[in-house]
């Protein structure tokens, strides 16, 4: 279970978040051509490691955010608003070689 | 290689099972390959052994990274069925059912086919209207589909609770579906392959490309470079991984699939049930374990575990509909990097890289697809030119507009 902190209402439990897929994806102007506006609708990164994805507090106060998040180890790096610039991380951070994983996953929960 | 019989079984019993060679060989890779298939699940396998044995093309090498089968081939809940909606999902998933229908004699390996139904619940009268529209094109394309009277799904599966939160309204069967054994699907095409000369190596790591001008002409490994003549990748959640190394972009996202089995009892349910409403599906598999499983986690995932709601989720939807199941402890619970497209069909042929090829998208319910995968991605890559069953399945449909929407049939797509 991911626990998400809204940056409108604090730490709340995955299941009160809707996922909204990769952020930062820009509207191309409407007379670029088909192959352009296909890369744009359809698409994604989808990376393994550091993601910049939107979510929304969606049984919360309904806003939207930007989560960063490690696809690979589900630890959430960064929540920042909606507009803001993707925050700089480098993708292994001594920090989290050395610390346990902030975020619980459900890893072990079924022992 | 044996030929296994019933006469080998008997020798090999008389000689205490000592004399059984090995089902394939570990070879070290050669130099230069006609044709390299990156990933060795079903799809992988399947496409070189049909590349060697329809084709001739037998110079051909499968690279997996860790053990071959060892991704989703090996973690899927093993529904084989036909009973899509569009006129092309249906064309290619029942080539693939006529396959499965023909593969242990094909093989020489027995697959475990067991074709006992499969059975799909309304829970409202607005959904028992939408699954009778879905039954009459699967009979439209010639496929086999039966609706079912609320009565009827009481016979034939006794255990399940008609007045559930969520009552059951009606269905439809498909006859002809039911399950098999994933494990002998990836071990009877890697078997076969390998007697034709195809190279299965295994704990070899795709991590680059060569490239030649704009040609792909090999691939860098965790064993040394490798030439190529073409190139497939066939890496299911993978693929934006290593498409992006050629800077090709994919419309594809990586999710958690769960699965989970229960301790073994004795037989209870000889079809399998799924409900797309309350996203469930359950079999009992031949050991007697219930073997269950849904929806996919809620965001994207490369790690093979799965996550507590959706997990949840699962069990509760399953106890709901069988309250007798609330008395069984659970055994096992283990998640397969789904990749998933945004129409639920897979992308499948050439690309934009010359010598590339695709074959990947199959999300949660590529398992059943294995044969026709293979049979169709071998004849594109050994003529050039896509196989019709796979002509619109293309990565063009996405720039074209021509996307094949099979949201209902996928629906709890496995
Ligand atoms: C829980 C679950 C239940 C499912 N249930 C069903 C079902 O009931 N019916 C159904 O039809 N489908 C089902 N599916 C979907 C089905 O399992 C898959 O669509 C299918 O197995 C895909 O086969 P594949 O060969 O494309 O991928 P995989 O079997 O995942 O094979 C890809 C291989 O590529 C390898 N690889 C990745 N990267 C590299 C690299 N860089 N170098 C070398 N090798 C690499 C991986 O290790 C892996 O072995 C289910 C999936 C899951 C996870
Ligand atoms: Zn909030």
């Amino acid at each position: 279970m991911l626990q998400i902190s809204c940056p409108y209402c604090g730490v709340r439990d995955e299941e009160e978040f809707r996922f909204g897929g990769e952020s930062h994806v820009t509207r191309p102007a409407l007379d670029v051509d088909d192959r352009v506006w296909a890369d744009y609708l359809f698409n994604r990164i989808n990376p393994k490691g550091i993601a910049y994805e939107r979510w929304l507090h969606s049984y919360g106060c309904g806003r939207w955010f930007n989560v960063a998040r490690d696809t690979v180890t589900h630890e959430i790096l960064a929540v920042y608003l909606m507009g803001a610039a993707k925050p700089q991380l480098s993708e292994v951070t001594p920090a989290r070689e050395a610390q346990p994983k902030r975020v619980r996953t459900s890893e072990g929960s079924l022992s | 290689m044996h030929h296994y019989s019933f006469f080998s079984l008997l020798s090999g019993a008389l000689g205490r099972h000592r004399r059984w060679s090995q089902a394939w060989r570990s070879p070290t890779p050669r130099k230069a390959y006609d044709v390299v298939i990156v990933g060795a699940g079903g799809h992988g396998l399947a496409t070189a052994y049909y590349l060697a044995k329809k084709h001739g093309i037998r110079n051909v090498a499968v690279l997996e990274k860790g053990w071959l089968g060892g991704g989703n081939t090996g973690r899927n809940t093993q529904v084989t069925r036909s009973n899509y909606f569009w006129p092309e999902s249906a064309a290619f998933y029942e080539h693939s059912l006529q396959l499965y229908e023909g593969l242990s004699r094909d093989l020489n390996f027995n697959v475990m086919l067991s074709q006992r139904g499969i059975l799909t619940l309304a829970h409202s009268h607005h959904e028992l209207e939408s699954l009778r529209r879905w039954a009459n094109a699967i009979q439209v394309n010639d496929i086999d589909s039966e609706l079912m009277t609320p009565e009827e799904i009481k016979k034939l599966v006794p255990l399940m609770n008609m007045e559930a939160r969520f009552a059951v309204h009606g269905g439809f069967i498909q006859r002809r579906g039911g399950i098999s054994r994933h494990d002998a699907v990836a071990w009877g095409y890697a078997r076969g392959a390998n007697a034709l000369g195809v190279d299965i190596i295994q704990q070899c790591e795709v991590t680059g490309f060569c490239r030649q001008g704009e040609r792909v002409v090999g691939v860098e490994t965790s064993q040394g470079t490798i030439a190529a003549g073409s190139v497939v990748l066939s890496v299911a959640g993978h693929s934006t991984v290593l498409a992006g190394k050629l800077g090709l972009r994919l419309p594809i996202s990586s999710m958690a699939l769960q699965a989970m089995v229960s301790e073994p009892i004795k037989p209870c349910l000889d079809t399998v049930v799924l409900s797309p409403t309350v996203h469930m599906y359950v079999s009992q598999s031949d050991r007697g374990e219930l073997v269950f499983g849904g929806g996919a986690d809620i965001y994207t995932s490369y790690a093979q575990r799965g996550g507590l709601p959706a997990f949840y989720q699962n069990v509760t939807a399953l106890l709901e509909l069988f309250p007798a199941f609330r008395q069984l402890r659970l055994m096992r619970q283990w998640a397969g990097i789904v990749d998933i497209t945004p129409d639920t069909t897979p992308i499948m042929g050439g690309t934009p890289v010359p010598g590339l090829y695709v074959n990947c998208g199959w999300g949660t319910g590529g398992y059943k697809a294995i044969p026709a995968g293979g049979d169709t991605m071998a004849h594109t890559v050994a003529t050039g030119k896509a196989h019709p069953l796979i002509a619109k399945f293309g990565l063009e449909r996405f720039t074209s507009g021509a996307l094949i929407d099979e949201g209902a049939a996928a629906g709890v797509a496995h």
